[in-house]
């Protein structure tokens, strides 16, 4: 059913508001609201560290060194290479995108081993005082942000063979992208926290 | 006139009709349409507000005598918590964000939120986590009983050392409360940003529109940090690590400093938006424009910067060193200056208007009155020596309810009021609406106002039995509390009678001046549609002769043929 009033004159012009195109805009603000959270896990780290009168558990003497700053590289170098992926999309290189885009997936997915690795390694656990809470809170947090970039790039990498899928824009590479290198600068801060300031 | 061209005067009718209770199926369904979703929070919303108000009776019932007779005393605390949790977790942020979802896409012209599947999400949260929270009733070990705090150590407590037990619940239920705000916030954030009519630059937003925008930024920059902590609290009840215990080398104190760094900032959020309808309410019924408009919405931000660097004024005998203490007491004070900016537009509003007295204008003018007396002892509360002497006694009970019940729900019960006709398409009963205000505002007053005198007199806050010697207080309380629960009588049937068989509302019955108003009554799915005004000057231009829009005569013929 419609209604018509042809005899009210119209002298304006009718406005539009687009109705998509906002995502980049909401995840960014998501974003934002994300970094608070790790922010408040790193007061807390700071403040439990500097307080607590027993900080190490008993027989620990600290973090291995070696195996996480591998890690660190990987996963700090898997950045510039989601930023080669992005730059191939750009230019309509899909197959370049592709392939740098599984590479960085592939970077991802290695820290994720790596960071398995060391855990089962690790002489403490979860409930080792404030320590070990710590440690697998911080990391395990962590870890689950970068298990989510990976199965969110998988989605971009399944999508990129549908046809057509670019036609509207790269907002959903971009924001994963975007993603990926939030979870690499945490991780940056994390590890000067947790095995750097030791 | 061809028939590819669009031509905006086909106006599509507006049904289903969002707002009428015909075609009610939708309102139980996961509809992406943000007035049904705002009517969806409001619903339910007061259904959990009656049932916040019940265990009130219950513990104001048990409070009438001095010994704890009513109930057994640990059944207290635990109503005493789940009174707390409900009215703020399932009453007030999801009615607010109702009125966000009404108010925001209509007021700015947008044809719907940003993320309208993300919206529905949210709110479809809130039964989730309403269902745990109710369901903690019925777990062995009862609900939790900690306090709306949930302070550590006494949160931590498990004696049945069950896995799922009332704390864990609660914890559970306040995260999921987290997510659902966030994913409101983010919503009304990214839709306020991008999704303006043609024409309307910040400063020609409605004030509403900028409070919703200072609160629910506050929601975004302070809510992780709770998040966070509750996380930590729930690893340290179920899961064995000791980040608040000190026997592991844990600090509780932290936990304070998690919570209240959100918890505080969390009264903004919910004063903000009523500090908007205050604004939206005040000019509309006294005719005139609103004073300092620009000085009203940057203190709306003011406010959310300030709100971050109060929470050690809930900690002043947690501790604390002096240094910090005084700090925050200076940073709490500041507060007062935007606040006081605002109280001080609205009484230029005022001042020499034609004041028509109906409900919505009563309730604003009883939340005012109550909010500047919420603001003296706020005044009194961050002073350190007052507050290290009337901490946790009934004074600060009484403030903030007079900051909670006798403003914030106060301004809620306006803004019902006032957009009734809009939203629904029916205009309520006035003569039930005043008789809802009358015993709203004496049971309000004869509840919270003796409490204040309770408190000075030492009475401790969170105990089912006291000393004989403050028995008349809380006995005027209680009966207070008793008027306040026969004021809801008024205000359902009013709402069910009116929304059933109310007379049928004109798209602008109050000759108000907004963008809402140029729309139907109840607006049509996608509001403007297509055909969006263009904003030609700033809001609130009553008796001023400016046409807020473009070619104002043609909307305001549409809204009325539709």
């Amino acid at each position: 059913m419609t209604i018509t009033n042809p005899e009210i004159p119209l002298n304006h012009t009718p406005g539009h508001i687009k109705h998509d195109g906002h995502n980049l805009t909401g995840f960014i603000i998501f974003l934002c609201s994300e970094s608070i959270i790790f922010l408040a896990f790193f007061t807390g780290y700071a403040v439990l560290k500097l307080t607590s009168p027993e900080w190490l558990p008993q027989g620990v003497n600290g973090l291995e060194l070696k195996m996480p700053l591998i890690n660190t590289i990987v996963l700090v170098s898997s950045s510039f290479v989601a930023y080669i992926a992005e730059r191939y999309l750009h230019k309509s290189n899909l197959w370049g995108f592709r392939i740098a885009w599984l590479l960085t997936m592939i970077m991802g997915s290695y820290f994720v081993y790596g960071q398995y690795i060391e855990w089962s390694e690790l002489a403490f656990g979860l409930d080792s005082g404030v320590f070990g809470g710590t440690f697998y809170l911080l990391t395990g947090f962590h870890g689950l942000h970068v298990i989510t970039g990976i199965l969110l790039m998988g989605l971009m990498l399944v999508r990129s063979f549908l046809p057509g899928n670019y036609e509207k824009g790269e907002m959903g590479v971009t924001s994963v992208s975007l993603f990926w290198h939030f979870v690499d600068v945490i991780w940056i801060i994390l590890f000067i926290l947790i095995y750097i300031w030791q | 006139m061809s028939t590819s061209n669009y031509d905006p005067r086909i106006l599509k009718a507006p049904h289903p009709v969002p707002g009428a209770p015909d075609n009610w199926k939708r309102f139980f369904s996961f509809n992406t349409d943000a007035k049904v979703i705002g009517i969806q929070y409001i619903v339910s919303a007061l259904f959990f507000l009656l049932v916040g108000g019940l265990l009130a009776m219950v513990i104001r019932g048990e409070l009438i005598t001095p010994p704890a007779d009513l109930v057994d005393p640990t059944v207290y605390n635990g109503l005493n918590t789940m009174h707390g949790t409900v009215m703020l977790f399932l009453f007030l942020f999801p009615i607010l964000n109702g009125f966000n979802n009404l108010l925001i896409p209509t007021m700015i012209g947008a044809p719907d939120m940003a993320f309208p599947k993300l919206n529905a999400a949210a709110f479809w949260l809130v039964p989730v986590f309403a269902t745990i929270l109710m369901a903690s009733f019925f777990v062995p070990g009862g609900p939790a009983s900690s306090g709306w705090w949930s302070y550590p150590p006494m949160s931590l407590q498990n004696p049945l050392g069950r896995f799922i037990n009332g704390e864990m619940l609660w914890i559970t239920a306040v995260a999921l409360s987290g997510i659902s705000s966030i994913f409101g916030a983010i919503n009304f954030v990214t839709t306020i940003i991008r999704m303006r009519a043609p024409g309307m630059g910040f400063f020609r937003m409605p004030i509403y529109v900028w409070t919703a925008w200072a609160a629910q930024t506050i929601q975004l920059l302070a809510l992780p940090v709770l998040t966070g902590g509750a996380i930590m609290l729930l690893f340290d009840l179920s899961f064995g690590t000791t980040f608040y215990r000190p026997e592991g080398g844990g600090d509780p104190v932290l936990y304070q400093h998690f919570f209240w760094f959100y918890s505080h900032p969390a009264v903004y959020v919910l004063v903000l938006p009523i500090f908007g309808i205050f604004s939206e309410i005040f000019p509309v019924y006294s005719r005139k424009p609103l004073f300092g408009y620009k000085v009203v919405a940057l203190a709306s931000f003011a406010i959310t910067a300030l709100s971050l660097i109060v929470w050690v004024h809930h900690m002043f005998y947690s501790g604390t060193p002096q240094w910090m203490r005084n700090l925050f007491m200076v940073t709490t004070m500041l507060i007062a200056v935007p606040t006081g900016i605002k109280v001080f537009a609205w009484i230029g509003t005022l001042w020499r208007g034609k004041l028509r007295l109906s409900t919505p204008m009563l309730f604003c003018l009883g939340g005012l009155f109550n909010f500047i007396f919420a603001g003296i002892t706020g005044i009194m509360l961050a002073t350190v020596p007052i507050d290290v002497h009337v901490g946790n006694t009934y004074f600060v009970v009484a403030h903030f309810h007079y900051v909670i019940f006798n403003t914030i729900c106060f301004g809620v019960f306006a803004g019902i009021y006032h957009w009734f006709p809009k939203f629904t398409g029916r205009m309520y009963y006035e003569g039930l609406g005043k008789i809802h205000f009358v015993l709203t505002f004496i049971g309000a007053t004869l509840n919270f106002l003796p409490l204040h005198w309770a408190g000075l007199l030492g009475m401790p806050r969170r105990v089912a039995s006291y000393d004989p010697e403050f028995a008349i207080w809380n006995v005027i309380a209680s009966i207070g509390a008793f008027i306040l629960g026969v004021a809801s009588i008024p205000f359902i049937l009013n709402m069910i009678s009116s929304w059933a068989r109310g007379p049928k509302a004109p798209p602008n019955p109050w000759k108000a001046i907004g963008l809402e108003w140029l729309l139907p009554s109840p607006p049509p799915a996608e509001n403007f549609e297509d055909d969006i005004p263009t904003v030609i000057n700033g809001p609130y231009g009553y008796g001023l002769n400016k046409p807020l829009v473009e070619d104002e005569e043609y909307y305001i013929k549409r809204a009325q043929e539709a």
